[in-house]
C-alpha cells in the first residue's frame, strides 16, 4: 500500500502586487493592510540600523531579517496575546509586535542579559542560538496548555537549515504523537549561511517534512504577507480547535547576509541577490495599498519619519543603558545563590573595573 | 618563513594532511566554499574538491556521527563543530560510540577521527558561541582531548591528532585564532600527544594552563619579573590524557602550583591537576595549590565576558598570594 503526498501552496499577493480572488476579506480590511504595512516598515529600518550600529562597533554580531520581514510580521498578527512565541534568532518582527521593545533586542545582540528579560510578553521564550532546540519548547508549551484545557498555542520559528536538524525532527514527531496545539513556522530563506537550500536536504519541499510526522504540512509565499498571515491564522485557530499542529514552510529569500559576522559574497552571486529583490514583501504590499487607494506618498513619507524617530529614541535608550554589574553573573544563576558561591563573587567584585565604558 | 595566526596554521595542518593522506576528509557546516565560519579550511575544498571537503547540514549529532561511520570504515575524519555552544548534541555520540569503539568490539573497529570546536569567550560573540567544554570531554574514557595556545602548538598537534589512532577532540581557543602571529614551517611534523610544553622556565612557581588563558599568562610573567618573581609556565596542550609527570617535576623545583583555566571552577581540569600534585608533590609544596578560572556561572554575554576570562591582574594576584605563603 502506498501514500501519496500532496503539498499545497498558498500564494494572495503576488511579487507585482495583484491580488488572488482567494484573499477574501483580508484584501477588504485597509486597517489590517496598512498595519502589516508599518510593522514591515518599522522591522526594516530598524534592522537597517542595527547592521550599522554594529559597523560601528556600537553592536555585537546581529542576524538582520532583511527580506524576510512578512514571516515575522504575518505570523505575529494571527497571534492571540496569549499564545506564545518560540523565537530562533531571526524573529525581531515578529517579537516586536509580542510587545519585545527595540532596545530589548538591541541589549540582548549588544551581550546584556536583560535584553531577554521583556517588559511586556512575559511569557515569551527568548532568542534561541542553538540551532532547531527551540521547537521541542513549543511543543512542550503545547503540551502543558492541552493539559490545563487552555485555549493557547504555542508558535515556533526555525529556518530552512534547522529543518536538517534533529532537534526539529524529534519535535515534530513529538507534536503529532502527542496531537499538541503548536504551529511551527520554517522560515526558508534559501541558506544556511553559505549552504543553499538545495544541498540541505534532498527533500523536494520542507513542508513535507510534516507528513512523516503525521502531521499537516504546506507551503506559503514568505514574501507575501497576506498568504503568511491567512495560513497562520487559520493553522493556529485550528489548533486552538484541537485539530493538531502544522508546519507551515514559508519560501523567502535571504537579502542580506547570515549575520553581521558574514560575508556573502564569498559564496553567493550578488546579481542573484539583486533579482530576487522583485520579490521582497514590503514593496509589493505597498504596491496593492497604492493601487487600492489605501495609502499616499504623504503617508509613506510620514511612516518613515515615525518609524525613523522610533528606532532612533531605541537606539538613544540601548546605548544610555549603563553596563551590567558583574553580579549579574551570579544573580539568576539558581533561584538562591548557594553559599559556596559568595567567595567567587566576591573576587568577581574585587577584581571588577570600576563602572564605566560602554564596550571595553 | 612566514609569520601566520594559529587559524591559519589549523589550515596549514589540514591542508598538509589532506595532501599527503587521501583518506583524509573534513566535514562540517559551511567548511566548502566559505572556508569555514572562522576560515579555518579556507581554500581546502577548491584544492581537495566537494567529495572530501563536505558541507555537510546542519546537524551536529549527525556530523559526528557520519565520522564514526566514516573513520571505522578507513577514512580520516576531520570534523568541524561550527561554535563550541553546538557541540552538546554531538556528545552522545562521542561518549556512547566514538569513545569505545574499539574497546566493545576488542579492537576490531577503530575510531581514528578529529572533532574539532572552536571554543572559548573574548570575541564578543554572540550567546553561546564562548563555551569552555574541555573538562566534560576529559572526563569521557577513551577520548584524546587537545587545546593549543599558539599557530606553531597548534599546526603540529592537529597533524598528530589526525594521525592518532583514536578519536580527538580538538578545541580551539577563539580569542587565539587571530591574537598573534608565529613562524610555522610547513614540514608536516607532529607534536607529541603525551607532553606538556614548558613554554617560559621559573625558579619560583609553577602557573600550568593551556589554550587562551596561555596568553593571560604569558603576560603575567612580565609583570611578575618586575616584581622580581620568575613563573614558570607549562601548557598543558594534551588536557587528556595528561602529562602529569612534567607538571610534578616543575612544582618539586618551584615549590608553588597556580593552575589557570577559563572553563568553570567546580569540577574543572584545574581540580584533577590539584588532586595530583597534593598526591604527589604534597611534601614539596611551601604554599597551597591555587586556582584562577572562570567563575561557576553561565559564561555571560559579551558586556561582562572580560570579568569573567581569568585576567592577567587575577594571575598575578594568585601568584603573589602564592609567593607569600612560606
Amino acid at each position: 500500500m502506498g501514500v501519496d503526498f500532496h503539498i499545497d501552496y498558498l500564494q494572495l499577493l503576488s511579487p507585482s502586487g495583484q491580488l488572488s480572488d482567494a484573499a477574501g476579506e483580508i484584501a477588504r480590511d485597509a486597517e489590517l493592510l496598512v498595519w502589516f504595512h508599518r510593522a514591515m516598515t518599522r522591522a526594516r529600518l530598524f534592522d537597517a540600523k542595527a547592521i550599522a550600529l554594529q559597523r560601528t562597533g556600537q553592536l555585537g554580531t546581529f542576524a538582520s531579517a532583511l527580506g524576510q520581514e512578512a514571516i515575522g510580521v504575518g505570523v505575529a498578527t494571527a497571534m492571540e496575546r496569549d499564545d506564545l512565541l518560540v523565537p530562533s534568532y531571526r524573529d525581531h518582527a515578529a517579537q516586536f509586535i509580542r510587545g519585545v521593545t527595540m532596545t530589548e533586542i538591541l541589549l540582548y545582540w549588544g551581550g546584556d542579559e536583560r535584553g531577554s528579560d521583556f517588559a511586556s510578553a512575559r511569557a515569551d521564550f527568548p532568542i534561541c542560538v542553538p540551532v532547531g532546540t527551540q521547537v521541542a519548547h513549543a511543543v512542550g508549551a503545547a503540551y502543558a496548555f492541552k493539559l490545563r484545557k487552555e485555549e493557547r498555542v504555542a508558535v515556533s520559528f526555525i529556518g530552512d537549515g534547522g529543518t536538517g536538524n534533529g532537534g526539529f525532527y524529534e519535535a515534530l514527531n513529538m507534536a503529532g504523537a502527542w496531537r499538541v496545539p503548536v504551529v511551527v513556522v520554517v522560515n526558508n530563506n534559501g541558506w544556511a549561511i553559505s549552504t543553499p537550500r538545495a544541498l540541505g536536504s534532498a527533500a523536494e519541499t520542507l513542508a513535507q517534512k510534516a507528513i512523516a510526522a503525521g502531521i499537516e504540512g504546506l507551503q506559503v509565499d514568505g514574501n507575501d504577507v497576506l498568504a503568511v498571515h491567512q495560513a497562520t491564522h487559520k493553522a493556529i485557530e485550528k489548533a486552538r480547535d484541537g485539530g493538531g499542529p502544522t508546519l507551515i514552510e514559508a519560501l523567502s529569500y535571504r537579502l542580506g547576509d547570515h549575520t553581521t559576522a558574514d560575508d556573502a559574497t564569498r559564496y553567493r552571486d550578488p546579481e542573484i541577490v539583486r533579482a530576487e529583490w522583485v520579490r521582497e514583501p514590503v514593496g509589493r504590499l505597498r504596491t496593492l495599498l497604492v493601487a487600492r487607494g489605501f495609502w499616499s506618498k504623504e503617508q509613506e513619507t510620514a511612516l518613515l519619519k515615525d518609524c525613523g524617530e522610533e528606532v532612533d529614541r531605541a537606539v538613544a535608550s540601548y546605548l544610555a543603558t549603563a553596563a551590567p554589574s558583574c553580579d549579574s553573573m551570579f544573580d539568576n544563576l539558581f533561584a538562591t545563590l548557594p553559599a559556596s558561591m559568595l567567595r567567587q563573587r566576591d573576587e568577581a567584585r574585587h577584581y571588577a573595573p570600576t563602572p564605566g565604558g560602554r564596550h571595553d | 618563513m612566514t609569520e601566520i595566526t594559529l587559524v591559519e596554521a589549523i589550515d596549514l595542518a589540514l591542508g598538509h594532511e589532506m595532501a599527503r593522506d587521501p583518506t583524509v576528509v573534513l566535514l562540517g557546516e559551511d567548511i566548502g566554499v566559505n572556508g569555514g565560519v572562522f576560515r579555518a579550511t579556507n581554500g581546502l575544498q577548491a584544492r581537495f574538491g566537494r567529495e572530501r571537503v563536505i558541507d555537510a547540514p546542519l546537524a551536529e549529532a549527525g556530523i559526528a556521527g557520519a565520522a564514526i561511520g566514516m573513520a571505522a570504515m578507513g577514512l580520516k575524519p576531520v570534523a568541524e563543530i561550527q561554535f563550541s555552544g553546538f557541540i552538546y548534541p554531538a556528545i552522545d555520540q562521542m561518549i556512547n560510540h566514538a569513545s569505545r569503539l574499539r574497546h566493545r568490539t576488542c579492537g576490531r573497529l577503530t575510531c581514528p577521527m578529529v572533532l574539532r570546536s572552536p571554543c572559548g569567550a573574548g570575541i564578543h560573540a554572540p550567546e553561546h558561541h564562548s563555551e569552555s567544554p574541555e573538562a566534560m570531554f576529559a572526563h569521557i574514557p577513551g577520548l584524546r582531548v587537545v587545546m593549543p595556545s599558539t599557530p606553531a602548538r597548534a599546526y603540529g598537534l592537529l597533524l598528530a591528532a589526525i594521525r592518532d589512532p583514536d578519536p580527538v577532540v580538538f578545541l580551539e581557543p577563539t580569542r587565539l585564532y587571530r591574537l598573534f602571529r608565529e613562524e610555522v614551517v610547513d614540514d608536516g611534523e607532529a607534536l607529541p600527544l603525551d607532553a606538556c610544553f614548558v613554554s617560559r622556565e621559573g625558579r619560583d612557581a609553577t602557573v600550568v594552563t593551556w589554550g587562551a588563558s596561555h596568553a593571560e599568562v604569558m603576560n603575567a610573567a612580565e609583570t611578575l619579573t618586575n616584581r622580581s618573581v620568575e613563573i614558570e609556565v607549562v601548557d598543558l596542550a594534551t588536557l587528556k590524557p595528561y602529562d602529569s609527570e612534567t607538571i610534578l617535576k616543575s612544582v618539586e623545583k618551584t615549590g608553588r602550583c597556580v593552575i589557570v583555566h577559563e572553563a568553570p571552577r567546580t569540577a574543572g581540569l584545574g581540580a584533577e591537576i590539584a588532586a595530583e600534585v597534593a598526591e604527589r608533590a604534597l611534601y614539596s609544596l611551601l604554599a597551597p595549590v591555587t586556582r584562577v578560572t572562570g567563575y561557576d556561572v553561565v559564561v555571560p554575554l559579551s558586556r561582562l565576558e572580560k570579568q569573567y576570562m581569568p585576567s592577567v591582574e587575577r594571575i598575578v594576584g594568585a601568584v603573589l598570594k602564592s609567593m607569600e605563603a612560606a
